[in-house]
């Protein structure tokens, strides 16, 4: 396979395509479908072709993406696939952008999911369904600009081009209360970013106003550890807001529940967390090694851990219990991330993964659920078992993912935090483990909720079980469930090298930071 | 490089070349437009021909600039800053005759002169980013002055023109007098009116620390704050912009304050430097208070005029935090932002001509209600305009770089404006309380039963909202050669300023 890739220069053109490949999807899906007279409502006859040519686009690009897996060398440091080009040259910004092991596995996470959310929800959409593809398409373009940016100007501009078509689709097509939720989450994740923006200004200067590179930067920036304090605090924000770190959460569980199902699979993707592990650390690496700044981020993960897992307890609407449950994920990140060995960021990563895989499989159940009975109330529910014994099975098995049962993809990745934290903050690590303990209360609780308990509510009767589509979509993500979890070490292999750089990258950037320190009384 | 002699007659007309193509223009319109009998179609024509005549100043402004032609420290600057500003004038100016064609047809404003007064307004302007002396510059404030108060009120049915024309009459002689005030104590403490001369003058404390010099720049100060509608100066706009016809609102709104701010700007950096720290101080103030009077007012506003016009005051804060920095990268984003600023405004004015289907001027948010249904080009566009009034990078274009370039400048001074930034920054998440207000109301709102669709809009205002959009996005994507001109021209108008002796001492 690495063969075949370098004779057709997959390197050299993969990333832009990537970039390239969704915009111009949603330029063709402009000129799809019989044109209606202007202000029409394109007809039902046409819809179809849509769907199919968006689909065909997000297949695409998961086909480019899939050779990633291949092409990134776990063992080689750096970044692959890179292309650099002029910007604007004034003020020194460029057009960086490359992929590493960590970069590769979330694009590749991306790309995977977001066709198989489009098929999972392929007759939710029936109005202005050409700009609702057309905007999922940018939105997916500004997600991989983010995970490809090595620039922060670059990186800045993606990280707000994700905001407007989500902003768009929860505002247009989401739930009842979509005006309010859609203008929510796009004030409180434009203070964090803004903030970030000036972040980025400082950063700029104390490089003389040559460069954003983010390679660049890491190497010269020496900032004493007051101002490091102040930007790491500013990127920080910037990404536990965008990530749902607690308590910059409340705004997900609103927006993941008014968005229709691709969009909620699209906000399972942590870029925030991505965004951690690629600048907020590696750039401020004294800060982020800081006791008083390591004791607090490490208590709010372990508080969202728990907080997370009690509030999806008492969450009695089954998407904002997955939304809690993954808020309550994002804090075994952050735990895996600050506590900074090679293990446990290892497994950060992989429950960036998993919280993504299995967020979204229930978010498309969920979705499904939806079609069928109107309702995600789990009290209007109970056993569905009977009736539709496909997606209950199914059900099931993402909740196990979801609780860390052995087995499942789950519990490699949350194990790989706890072994790697406990050494270092045992006290931690141990009230993380409860709410792994917590997380198999609130989800075996929902499940019995949902699929035993008695057939009591007639309207259960009817509903029908998965067809082919959503049955293909399903395993789909049970394969991916199954294989993380049962043979994970492809992903780890794939993983190891880039966290064990990470970890020496930062503890020798502190160590230069306190150098510096000491040099200047 | 080409020195110029403003004493030989001669020269002197070279240097103040673009202004006169522009006045002459408009004196010689001014004839054409009296000589025929009011109709639509004479209305028309002046109208074209106004457009002719800020074409011709454009390409008098490139060839002045393309000649590099300098001067001493006379009485008008000749300088790049000063041809960066009179073009984003003359692209103001252009953009408001065009919408302004199909809008006074609709309205039955056929009175010709009002194309003429844009005119003469604009040579005023242009006469004020020339200013390098204090008389030049009130000669520009009075031409452009009397000019808008006139446009403010030409629609003489209206009675909420009429208001708006007098109540912005009374304050702008009100803050004239201020101006002229100052100016005179200015001259008292220092015997000149060369900003020049003053600012070798400000080096010897005795003089800049005198109280006629210390009352005289803050009595010029409140002129300028009149003018660019900083707070607590800034209570006409509402009523002016909300009054006056649209395409005039956006003259307002976009010309009169790139002319004003580039007076400013040379005031500043020439006169005052970095000498006093009372007016830097002041300046600070002056900055924050606006941002933040600005776009907390404007998230109640439910009329369109009102919400952009308190937007205006909310940029003019963001404009001032530039001006705070003192630097000349200072006056390079002020360059640059009031492009951005100017293309989004008055494309929004042009979006609001061509919403307001002939009805009484007001323009209450409801009706753009679903407009994304009906209209999705005009939709689409307003939404460019507030994501580039908001300052959102791609789908903002050239607003996100605008932002940028204030925030960076406020940030590279030599006393570095950390809080004036994240007063910024704070108070532009509150803007996007209203202009994604009305992103959501176009987009997430269903169109009323019975509420019919605007008309389509005509040529004209459809170039410039075409025009103005592709732009925005357009150097929003690749801004480089904007901010080379805007860099280069500061940087070659400006001599970069000393550094601040006392710059511990200076934020609040």
């Amino acid at each position: 396979m690495p063969g075949f890739l370098a004779s057709i220069h997959y390197g050299t053109w993969v990333l832009p395509a990537l970039l390239a490949i969704p915009l111009a999807g949603a330029a063709l899906i402009r000129l799809a479908g019989r044109s209606p007279l202007p202000g029409q409502e394109l007809r039902a006859a046409a819809w179809r072709e849509v769907r199919v040519l968006a689909f065909a686009t997000f297949a695409a690009e998961a086909v480019v993406a899939l050779g990633l897996w291949w092409f990134v060398d776990p063992a080689r440091a750096g970044y692959v696939a890179r292309l650099d080009l002029p910007w604007i040259q004034d003020w020194g910004a460029r057009f960086t952008i490359g992929v590493d092991g960590i970069s590769a596995v979330m694009i590749l996470l991306t790309c995977l999911l977001m066709p198989l959310a489009v098929a999972a929800s392929w007759q939710v959409v029936t109005t202005k369904i050409r700009s609702y593809y057309s905007l999922l398409l940018i939105l997916t373009s500004g997600v991989i600009g983010v995970f490809v940016s090595l620039d922060l100007l670059l990186f800045y501009v993606f990280w707000e081009l994700m905001l407007i078509p989500m902003y768009f689709i929860i505002g247009i097509w989401g739930g009842t209360e979509r005006l309010r939720a859609s203008l929510r989450y796009f004030l409180v994740t434009m203070i964090g970013s803004l903030l970030m923006l000036v972040a980025i200004v400082v950063c700029w200067q104390a490089s003389g106003g040559a460069t954003f590179g983010l390679e660049a930067l890491t190497r010269t920036l020496s900032l004493d550890l007051t101002y490091q304090r102040w930007l790491f605090a500013a990127f920080f924000l910037a990404f536990a807001i965008k990530s749902a770190v607690f308590p910059f959460h409340t705004w997900l569980p609103d927006a993941q529940h008014e968005a229709p199902t691709t969009t909620a699979v699209a906000l399972s993707v942590k870029v925030g967390a991505y965004g951690i592990v690629r600048f907020a650390v590696p750039l401020f690496p004294a800060a982020a090694l800081d006791d008083g700044i390591r004791a607090i981020v490490i208590g709010l993960a372990v508080v969202g851990i728990v907080y997370g897992a009690l509030v999806a307890l008492v969450q009695p609407d089954f998407k904002k219990l997955v939304s809690y449950s993954s808020i309550s994920h994002v804090g075994f990140i952050v735990l895996g991330v600050f506590a900074l060995t090679a293990t446990s960021v290892q497994g950060a990563v992989l429950v960036m993964v998993n919280t993504g895989i299995t967020s979204a499989a229930m978010m498309c159940i969920l979705g499904m659920l939806h079609e069928r009975r109107k309702t995600g109330m789990i009290a209007n529910f109970g056993g569905i078992a009977r009736v539709v014994p496909m997606l209950s099975a199914m059900l099931a098995l993402v909740a196990m993912s979801g609780i860390a049962l052995p087995g499942t993809n789950g519990f490699v990745g949350e194990f790989l935090v706890l072994a790697g934290a406990f050494a270092g903050f045992p006290v931690a690590s141990i009230l993380a483990a409860t709410g792994v303990v917590l997380g198999a209360v609130y989800a075996l609780w929902a499940i019995q909720r949902v699929i035993f308990n008695p057939l009591d509510n007639p309207e259960n009767r009817r509903m029908k079980d998965l067809n082919r589509r959503e049955l293909a979509v399903l395993s789909a993500f049970a394969v991916a469930i199954l294989w993380i979890g049962i043979w994970p070490s492809p992903m780890l292999d794939r993983l190891g090298g880039p966290s064990r750089r990470f970890v020496m990258q930062v503890e020798q950037g502190a160590r230069a930071a306190a150098t510096l320190e000491a040099a200047t009384p | 490089m080409m020195p110029l002699d403003l004493s030989i007659p001669a020269q002197l007309t070279t240097a103040y070349l673009p202004d006169l193509v522009v006045m002459g223009g408009g004196m010689l319109l001014l004839l054409w437009a009296v000589w025929r009998p009011e109709s639509e179609a004479h209305s028309r024509s002046v109208a074209w021909i106004a457009m002719g005549v800020c074409l011709a100043g454009i390409a008098a402004v490139l060839w002045s600039w393309n000649r590099g032609l300098t001067a001493g420290n006379g009485a008008i600057a000749v300088d790049a800053f000063r041809w960066v500003t009179d073009l984003v004038i003359l692209l103001g100016m252009l953009m408001t005759l065009a919408i302004s064609v199909d809008f006074n047809q609709r309205m039955r404003l056929l009175a010709p002169e009002m194309h003429v007064l844009v005119v003469l307004a604009g040579s005023g302007m242009m006469l004020l980013t020339a200013a390098r002396d204090l008389m030049v510059l009130f000669l520009g404030v009075e031409l452009m002055s009397v000019s808008v108060y006139v446009l403010a009120g030409i629609d003489r049915r209206s009675s909420r023109g009429a208001e708006s024309s007098l109540k912005y009459f009374l304050l702008g002689a009100f803050s004239s007098a201020f101006l002229l005030y100052g100016i005179a104590l200015v001259y008292g403490a220092t015997g000149s009116t060369n900003l020049v001369t003053i600012g070798e003058a400000m080096s010897t404390p005795a003089v800049s620390g005198s109280p006629m010099m210390m009352v005289g720049l803050a009595l010029l100060l409140v002129g300028f704050a009149f003018k660019v509608a900083a707070a607590p100066f800034h209570m006409w706009t509402p009523d002016v912009y909300d009054g006056a016809p649209a395409p005039y609102s956006g003259l307002m709104a976009c010309a009169v304050k790139t002319a004003s701010f580039a007076a400013l700007v040379r005031v500043c950096l020439e006169a005052v430097g970095t000498g006093s720290e009372r007016w830097h101080l002041a300046l600070w103030w002056l900055a924050a208070a606006t941002m933040v009077v600005g776009n907390l007012f404007a998230i109640q506003q439910r009329n369109v005029k009102r919400m952009l016009s308190y937007s205006s005051i909310g940029h003019a804060g963001f404009l001032l935090v530039a001006v705070t920095a003192q630097t000349t990268e200072g006056a390079a984003a002020i360059a640059f932002y009031l492009v951005a600023y100017t293309l989004a405004t008055l494309g929004a004015f042009a979006v609001v001509v061509a919403m307001n289907g002939g009805s009484d001027g007001v323009t209450h948010v409801d009706e753009y209600a679903g407009l994304w249904t009906v209209r999705p080009g005009l939709a689409m566009a307003m939404a460019v305009y507030m994501l580039a009034l908001l300052g959102f990078p791609l789908v903002g274009g050239m607003g996100f770089f605008a932002k940028w370039y204030v925030l960076q400048a406020a940030l590279h001074a030599s006393a570095p404006q950390t809080r004036l930034a994240i007063i910024l920054v704070l108070t532009t998440v509150v803007s996007a309380g209203f202009y994604l207000y009305l992103v959501m109301v176009m987009f997430m709102r269903p169109r009323p039963e019975g509420l019919a669709p605007p008309p389509p809009a005509t040529g004209l205002t459809r170039l410039v909202i075409a025009t103005s959009v592709v732009l925005i996005l357009a150097f929003g994507l690749y801004p480089s050669p904007a901010v080379k001109v805007a860099q280069r021209s500061a940087a070659a108008s400006f001599a970069p300023a000393a550094p601040r002796p006392t710059a511990s001492a200076v934020a609040p």
